[in-house]
This record gives C-alpha cells, structure tokens and sequence, in this order.
C-alpha cells in the first residue's frame, strides 16, 4: 500500500468508502437469502389451498373434473428412492470406506476424485446414459431405471460423507483396537464404522433428500404414470415428474396441483435438511452444498 | 499386506504368524475396493455410451453439428449452435450475478460475523437450504413468479429507456435468456458462497492481522489482504458454479422460452443444451433424431467435465498449499 493512502487528509474518505463496501456486503446477503423466503412463502400459499385428505389418498382426475391427489406419485417417489437407496448405499458406503481406510493406494486417489467428478455430473447425462443402458434393451421406460438413474445420483454423495465421517475417527482407537490383536476388518467394521455411524446415516439422508428432488434424470427413465405402482418393468409416477407435467400444462386445476405436490415436495426436503442439520450439527449438513 | 501387518504387530520374525491368504482382511479390502473401482467404471462406461449413442449422428453431421444453426427433426437437418450459444449465454449471465452476491454472502460469513456464531450459523444455514431446494421448483417458481415480476419491473422498464441497446432491443417476453440466467444465479449462489467461505476461512489470520497493524480499515483488509491471498480458490469455486449453471436442467426448461436462436438480445427466448434434451428424447421418433439428441448430451457430458476437472484442480491446489503456509 502506497504512503499516501494512509495520510490524514483521506481517512474520512476511505472509512466512508469501508461503510459503503460493507453496505453493499449485507445488501448481497439479503439478497441471497431473498430468493429462499419468496420461494417457500409462494409454495405455501399457492400449494396449501390444494392440501386435503384426497389429496394424499387418490389418483389425479383427468383434465376439468375436481378431486383426486397425487397419491400414485408420492407412492412412486417412495418406491424409486428405496429401490435406489438398495443400489447405492452398499457401493457408496463401500467406496467411502475405501477412501478413507486405504487412503494411500492409487486406486483411492483416482476413484476419489472422478467420485467428485461423477457428484457435479449434469444430471440429465446420467438419464441418457440409464435410456441406453436400462431403456433400450428392455424396451420399455421402468421403475428399475429410474432408480438406477437415482442410483447414480446417490452414490457419489454417499461414498463422500462416509469418506468424511470415517477419516474424523481418531487414529488411537483404531491403534487400540489393532493392539488387542482384533483383525483389521473387523477393527473397520466394528469399531471404525459404529464410531462415524452417524455421519454415515446423514450422508444416506442427504443422498435421499437430493435423489427425492432429481426430476431431469427420471424423464425419459421412470417416464411417469397416472396410476398406481403395478410392476418394476413398468412407467411409474415420481413427486418431481408430477410437478414437472402439471406446471408446464395449460390447465389451471392441474397447475394448482403442482403446487400441491411442489408443497410436498418442499415441505420433505426442508424437514430432511433441517432434520439433518439439527441432529448432526453443521459438520456434515454442509457436505451438501460443498461437494 | 504382509509388509503393514509386520509393522503393525510386530510379529512376523518372532512368531511365524502370517496373515491368511484370503482372510478377512482381504476380504473386505476386495469388497470395498469393488465398489471405489464401480465408481472409476460408471464414469468411464458415461462417456462410452454416450459416444456410442452418437456416433450415427457424429458420422453423419462431423464437426458441422457444432456450428449449424438449423434445428429441423421434419427435414433430418441438425446443428446445435443454438443451444451452446444459450447455455454460455445464461450461464455467463448467471456468474455475472451470482458470483458477487455468492462472494459477498462468504464474506459477511468469514470477516464480518465471526464473533457472532449463532447468527453466522442460522444465515449459512438459510443459504445452504437454497441449494436444497429441487430444481423443478424452481422452475415453477420461476414461471409463474419470477418471470412476470422481471417482465413487468425489470425488463419493460429496461426496453423502454435503454432499447437502442442491442441487449435490451427486443420486446420483452418474459420467458427468455435474462429469466434463466437470474433464476441459475439464484441457484449457483449456495455453491459459490460454500466454496469461497470454506477458501476464506483458510486464509491465515496473520494475514489480517498484518493489515490491521497498519491501520487499515476492514474493507482494505479484505481487499488487500484477504481476497488476493484466496484468489485462486474463489476462481475455482466460480469455474464449479459455472459447471452447475451449465448442467442444470428444470429450472431452465421451465423460463427459457423454449426457442432454438441466436441474438444479442437477452429478452429474447431461447434454448439450451439441457432443455433441448428435456423436451425432444422422449419424443424423438427415428434413430438419427435420438441420436442428434445424444451428441447434445455428448457436448454437455464434455463441458463439465472440463469444468469439473479445471475447478477440482484449484480448489485442491489451494488447500494443499495453504496447509502447508499457515
């Protein structure tokens, strides 16, 4: 810095200048978080009108005629998000314990970082790649692949926060556990695991949470359906496609029912976020955002 | 194995005892190694498919696919200039915005409310619920709130005072590239202030403090002292901001306008990679089309991933050299 900046004669100056840079600092926080309030604010009120009982109980009704609800999808989204959750969670556990437990082998290093990679993917690829893959040979749009597209989704969440949560478990209970002469996959197992258990559960809670919301990879995978789940190689309804279709329709009751489902879907994801949050702390909740 | 197990116990010259071939060590190390080699194999078999689904559309059109601007499934013609323009377009609106008001949020975090834990925790978390938000919703918000709003108290306005600018020259539709690019600058902003305040934060403090001794104020500080020191790492959380503006989808879909064009004017609609793919696959009826289609997805698979890797690069060249300065 030059000697001049420093002098009498420009201190008001710079310390005016200081208050306007800090001015414009908190105008950019209020409005990164304007966006947050005005979105659930409008949900809430445009989605809460459409809220009943038949609303979670019964199948949408065609074009112009009242009633019905989302039921099939809130059904199908629950289906596609277990059936993704039995894929994911054994392989993303799997490779998060190999990243943390042999950090050393080039394997591990080359995995991590296209784990990274994989975790900013365009998600519409990934529905591209499951269409090829999944769709085209089976001839028909499935539950099967739109949880393997959800799979994919989840994975690289879930092996980064078990990464994560195991590295924090200190070196000396390990060491200890080693001394006693216990094997070194029962030392990962039974005392490296239980100890980072919970961060463990939250990443799979994360992964479920963004996996819910995933709507470009389920297009042309799981399709959607207007009726009930009747079998895996079949179209199925999900929460997102339902949004998706009704939003972008001409027809007003059936937008009124996208923001019926879009209340839904937020309220699921703001209570699993906050949920998360809240048990955790912030250590892992962030793990979200950053990855 | 036999080498770890020796130093670990101790015990391979003492007693012969000699960690069984196919013990349970081996066991789980092959398990859990299956699952980090899944993850090498899904990113490998992305690319290869994609370039198999569109290699009839490669061979047919070559490298022209890039540069023509005519998009006509009727007549079997397809150039994706359009939607690359779109995509750089919007997304290069949404840095514009989204990357000061993302640095500001990580600034006001990191330097101004550090004393202050609580409120400093319940604003992070606020942001970083903003990235929790699905992207369908959005996009319904964006089309039924956001894009009358703009239409009415931003781009009206703007067309009137300022329409001889080539940027402002069309009617304003409401549905267009400036809806978009506002809507990914909202969604870019959680993922550009975690960056930057994660890079903030490790900026040694001694720094600061060096600044402060000279009697600077707090702004100086950070624009002196704190902001050059952090430079490449908010780079690198700007390029990963960039990649999930480029990648994004519904949002887009839903406020673009959904018109295959090329102009300097922002109020006009447009397309994008992402939301050509969301609309046609379904309904792409004959092999070329789908494959057409594909290639798009081969053109977007290749942009993020240059992306990912550049932003990877910095971020990990800054941690790992400020772990070793502090």
């Amino acid at each position: 810095m030059e000697n001049g900046d420093l002098g009498k004669g420009t201190y008001r100056r710079r310390h005016l200048f200081d208050r306007i840079m800090t001015g414009f600092i908190f105008l950019a926080v209020f409005v990164a978080v304007l966006p947050l309030v005005l979105i659930v604010a409008d949900v809430v009120i445009q989605g809460g009108a459409e809220l009943s009982l038949d609303f979670f109980t019964k199948l949408p009704t065609p074009v112009g005629i009242a009633g019905g609800g989302i039921a099939n999808a809130i059904q199908g989204s629950a289906i596609l998000i277990g059936l993704a959750s039995l894929i994911a969670v054994p392989i993303g556990v799997g490779a998060g314990i190999y990243f943390s437990e042999w950090p050393e082998s080039r394997l591990s290093a080359i995995s991590s970082f296209m784990n990274d990679v994989l975790a900013e993917f365009p998600s519409i690829t990934i529905g591209i790649f499951v269409y090829i893959i999944i769709v085209l040979p089976t001839r028909t749009f499935s539950a099967v692949a739109g949880a393997a597209a959800l799979s994919i989704i989840m994975i690289p969440i879930v092996a980064r926060t078990t990464e994560e949560s195991l590295k924090i478990v200190p070196v000396s209970l390990r060491e200890a556990s080693l001394a006693l002469g216990i094997p070194r996959w029962k030392t990962v197992l039974r005392i490296v695991i239980s100890t980072g258990r919970s961060g463990l559960v939250t990443g799979v809670l994360l992964a479920i949470a963004r996996a819910t919301g995933e709507t470009a990879p389920l297009l042309f995978t799981a399709f959607g359906s207007g009726y009930f789940f009747n079998s895996l190689w079949s179209p199925i309804a999900a929460l997102p496609l339902t949004i998706y279709t009704y939003g972008t329709s001409p027809y007003s009751d059936w937008i009124a029912k996208a923001w019926g489902a879009a209340l839904v879907l937020v309220g699921f994801m703001l209570i699993l976020n906050l949920g998360v949050k809240l048990l955790i702390g912030r250590r892992y909740a962030g793990v979200r955002a950053e990855i | 194995m036999a080498e770890r197990f020796k130093l670990e116990t101790g015990l391979t010259t003492a007693r012969k005892v000699r960690p069984r071939r196919f013990g349970g060590d081996q066991i789980l190390k092959g398990l859990v190694g299956a699952a980090a080699i899944f993850v090498v194999l899904l990113l490998i078999a992305l690319g290869v498919e994609l370039t198999e689904g569109a290699s009839l559309s490669l061979t047919t059109f070559g490298p022209g696919f890039l540069i023509g601007t005519t998009w006509d499934p009727v007549h079997e013609i397809f150039g994706a200039l359009p939607y690359i323009y779109g995509t750089l377009l919007t997304s290069a609106l949404a840095l514009l915005i989204g990357l000061p008001i993302g640095l500001g949020v990580a600034i006001f975090l990191t330097e101004k409310v550090r004393g202050s834990k609580l409120f400093g925790y319940a604003l992070g978390t606020l942001v970083e619920l903003l990235a929790a938000v699905p992207s369908v919703i959005y996009g319904l918000w964006g089309l039924f709130f956001l894009s009358p709003v703009l239409k009415t108290y931003v781009e009206t306005p703007l067309h009137a005072y300022l329409g001889f600018v080539p940027l402002f020259a069309s009617v304003p539709f409401g549905l267009d590239f400036f809806t978009a690019g506002i809507i990914l600058a909202i969604m870019i902003i959680p993922t550009v202030s975690a960056v930057s305040r994660d890079i903030l934060n490790a900026v040694p403090n001694s720094q600061r403090e060096a600044m402060y001794s000279l009697g600077a104020t707090h702004w100086e500080v950070i624009r002196r002292s704190v902001l050059p020191y952090a430079r490449s790492g908010i780079f690198g959380a700007t390029i990963l901001g960039l990649g999930r503006a480029v990648g994004e989808t519904m949002a887009v879909t839903f406020v673009i306008g959904n018109t295959p064009r090329i102009t300097a004017s922002l109020f006009s609609g447009g397309y994008t990679l992402s939301a050509v793919i969301a609309n046609e696959f379904a309904e792409a009826s004959y092999p070329l089309y789908v494959s057409a289609l594909i290639e798009i997805g081969l053109i977007l698979f290749g942009l993020a991933l240059i992306i990912n890797l550049f932003a990877r690069l910095l971020i990990w060249r800054m941690t790992r050299t400020t772990r070793f300065r502090v």
